[in-house]
This record gives C-alpha cells, structure tokens and sequence, in this order.
C-alpha cells in the first residue's frame, strides 16, 4: 500500500478573464512519475506553481498527505522540492555556496555539496561564481540542489531547458533514481525525457486555455 | 529555526561585501547630501547648526530608501525568492534575516559615519550621543517599515518611484521623532522622551513588518 501524496480535486486557475484550467483532478501518489504536457500557454508552469501553492486556486482543493494546502504548507514544504524557469541561484556565489547556504534544518556539508557537484557533471567548477557559469551548468547546479533535499516530492518545469544531450541522460537518470527510492516527480515537458526503465505512470494533457470567464 | 537565520543572514552580508555598490552608494550619497547644505547655505556655523538635525535625518532617511529598492528585488529576479518562500522555515523569521542584513550593509555605515557629517554642519558636540542612538533606532525603524513596501513592489518593472509614495508618509514619525531629539539635545534638553518614542516606533515596526512583509512577498510572486 502506497502513500498518496498530492491530491488535486476540480482545480482551477484563471489570469484575468482567462482560465487557464478548469476543474482537473488528480492524485499523485509515492513512486509515481507525473508529466504534464501541453502547448506552450496551456498553462502546465501555471498549474506547477499552483501545486507549489505559489499561486492561489480560483476553485478546487489541494490535499498534501490528506492534510488540506495551503494550510498544511509547513509540512508540505518539508519534503517539496521545486525546479522552476529561474534557477534560485545567486550569481555572486560559488555553486557550493549556493549549495551549502540554502535554508534546510540540515545544511549540507562542502563535502556533500562537492560530492553532489561531482554527480551532476560539475567537478572542478565548484569556486567559480555562478555568474561565469552557462545556462545550462547553472541548471546542473540546480540538480545537485534537488539531489541534496531530502524531499520526496520533486516538482520540475521544463527540466531540460538548457541541458546538452549528457544532461538530459543525467536528468532522466536521476529522476529515475530518485522513483527507485520511493520518491515522486512532477515535471513538464516539450521534449522527450530519455527514460530507460519506465515511463510516466500519469500524463496530463493540458489543451488550449478552456475558456473565458463568466 | 535560528541556524537558517544566521545561514541566511551570512549569505546576504557576504554577497553584499562582495559587491561594493551595496553599501557604499547609500552611504556616499549620504554624504554628497549633506555635504551640499554647507554649499548652498553658506558657511554661516549657527544657521548650519541650527538646521543640522534635520538635514542629517533627512539625508539618512532618503538614504535608506535609495537602498531599500534592491532589498528584495535580486532576489525576485534570479528566483531565490521562490526557493524562499517554499523553504520550510518560517517566512517572517526568514524576512527579519534579510532586514537585518540590508540594515548591517546600508544603516549601520550610515550611523557610524554621522559623527563626521554632525562636525560638518557644525552640530553642537553634546548632540552627538543622541544623534547616534535615534539613528540607530530610527534606521532600524525605517529599514522595517520600508521592507513592506520592498516587497509590496518588487514585482513592478519600475517599482522604484512607487515605494518611495508609498513608504515615505510612513516615515515621517520616525523622521519628527529622530531630528526633534537631536535638537533637543543640541539645546541642551532632556531626550528621553523622544528616544522613547523611537524605541517605541522600533518596536512596533519589528513586531509587526516582518509578518505584513511576508503577505506582500507572497502576493508579489503570485504575478
């Protein structure tokens, strides 16, 4: 018997005069892989955000191990880890910094945080500050960052922006990990994620937005 | 819970230090500010005493606004923010962290270096203790006050102009209290009064800004 994590009844969200989705429902429980997929403007950073409770529901609820969001945020935040467009990474700081400052009950040691760098492709990058780094290593450092949260839930949009062909080995290969030690994942994405052991287990279709408002 | 604040508030300081501009544009404009009154007046010493307290207060205060504009608005930008507010740290201890460190970079130099700028305008001598102890409160105040309007338009391209009308009518006790008090005091009076009203603004601001902050950032990133 699995644990389920997120469930999502009727949300909806709308910009404006907007809606961007109307009443989708799921539940996401541990182990699972997640995608949603979309046009661009179909709303999945929206939806993504609104999971994080970053954004406010119009209509629906948001349940997080049974306990109703944003309520339960203290909980819900515990073991949430959130990728999104911009990467949360300070330029003025090494990646090790970066990695060993962020706000965990537990800070990473430099060992672990190397360590992580090393994983994720960026051996020997760790004094530079992020500033000189490229998109697509700063987005690297952004994984190492996943890799040393102890959450269960990962929630990635468009995960792959940026990354060459070996880093979107390394993305599918570890989230394919991290479904191996029981954790979930949410992501979004245009392109193909090169998974080799299994595939999404739900895909969520996000069409054009659904309407106006009344 | 307080670990993340001090790991918090090192990360700010030293991206701070690490960018001079931080810390030393407030500061020198403070001192460009001040330093025009002596020029502009003339270098008549009773009339530049006279007027000291208030030119000096004026001078910190808008000062402290130029520098409250960047409080939140790096971090908005490059998404640390998010990751912030998605920490499972609780938000206005998170929020205090950041003030204090933006107070550290852009009050405190501006307290230490008064003194000099008091010299300046030929402010009496025995005003100088006060001078130094309502600045200390009132940057404090100020630093906390004006967070909420940081945060309140961090979102806004040109947010700039509209947290200056925003946050200078609620400067304007601290401003009253802070420049009476080195009057007083350059007269030879008693200060108590006002530097317990101060005491009593700072109080008020950090029991109250850091949580209103946090409602402002998190309506600020709903955008």
């Amino acid at each position: 018997m699995t644990d389920t994590l997120i469930e999502a009844k009727d949300l909806c969200v709308s910009r404006g005069e907007l809606v961007l989705f109307a009443e989708r429902s799921f539940t996401l429980n541990e182990g699972e892989l997640f995608q949603l997929q979309g046009d661009n403007g179909s709303g999945k950073t929206t939806m993504l955000r609104a999971l994080c409770t970053l954004i406010p529901l119009d209509e629906g609820e948001l349940f997080w191990r049974g306990e109703q969001l944003p309520g339960a945020r203290d909980t819900y935040f515990d073991e949430m880890a959130f990728a999104g467009h911009t990467d949360g990474l300070k330029a003025g700081l090494t990646p090790v910094e970066n990695l060993k400052w962020c706000l965990t009950d537990a800070p990473p040691s430099v060992e672990a945080c190397i360590g992580a760098l090393e994983k994720t492709g960026l051996a020997g990058k760790e004094d530079l500050p992020c500033r000189v780094l490229s998109a697509g290593q700063r987005r690297r450092v952004v994984l190492a960052r996943l890799l040393l949260s102890k959450a269960v839930l990962w929630i990635l949009d468009e995960p792959l922006t940026a990354l060459d062909v070996s880093g979107r080995d390394l993305v599918a290969r570890l989230i394919e990990d991290h479904l191996a030690n029981g954790g979930s994942v949410i992501y979004s994405t245009h392109q193909p994620l090169p998974l080799t052991s299994r595939s999404a287990d739900q895909t969520l279709l996000l069409s054009d937005a659904v309407g106006l408002a009344n | 819970m307080f670990a993340s604040f001090a790991t918090l508030l090192r990360r700010d300081l030293t991206l701070s230090l690490r960018r001079s501009s931080d810390w030393l544009n407030p500061l020198v404009f403070f001192v460009i500010v001040v330093t025009l009154f002596p020029l502009g007046v003339g270098p008549d010493g009773q009339l530049l005493g006279e007027i000291a307290p208030g030119v000096i207060w004026v001078a910190a205060l808008l000062a402290t606004l130029l520098a409250l504009d960047g409080l939140f608005r790096e971090d908005y930008s490059d998404g640390s923010l998010e990751q912030l507010l998605l920490s499972p740290q609780p938000l206005p201890l998170m929020v205090l962290a950041k003030t204090t460190a933006h107070w550290l970079v852009s009050g405190l130099p501006l307290v230490l270096l008064s003194p000099l700028l008091a010299l300046l305008m030929q402010l009496p001598f025995q005003a100088l203790p006060s001078l130094l102890l309502s600045l200390v409160l009132g940057t404090l105040s100020l630093s906390l006050i004006g967070s909420i309007g940081a945060a309140l338009t961090v979102g806004l391209k040109r947010g700039s102009v509209l947290l200056a009308l925003l946050v200078l009518p609620l400067f304007i006790p601290v401003l009253i209290f802070g420049s009476s008090c080195v009057v007083a005091a350059a007269g030879g009076f008693e200060t108590g009064a006002q530097l317990s009203l101060l005491a009593g603004l700072f109080f008020l601001a950090l029991a109250l800004a850091p949580w209103a902050t946090s409602a402002a950032l998190r309506i600020s990133v709903e955008s």
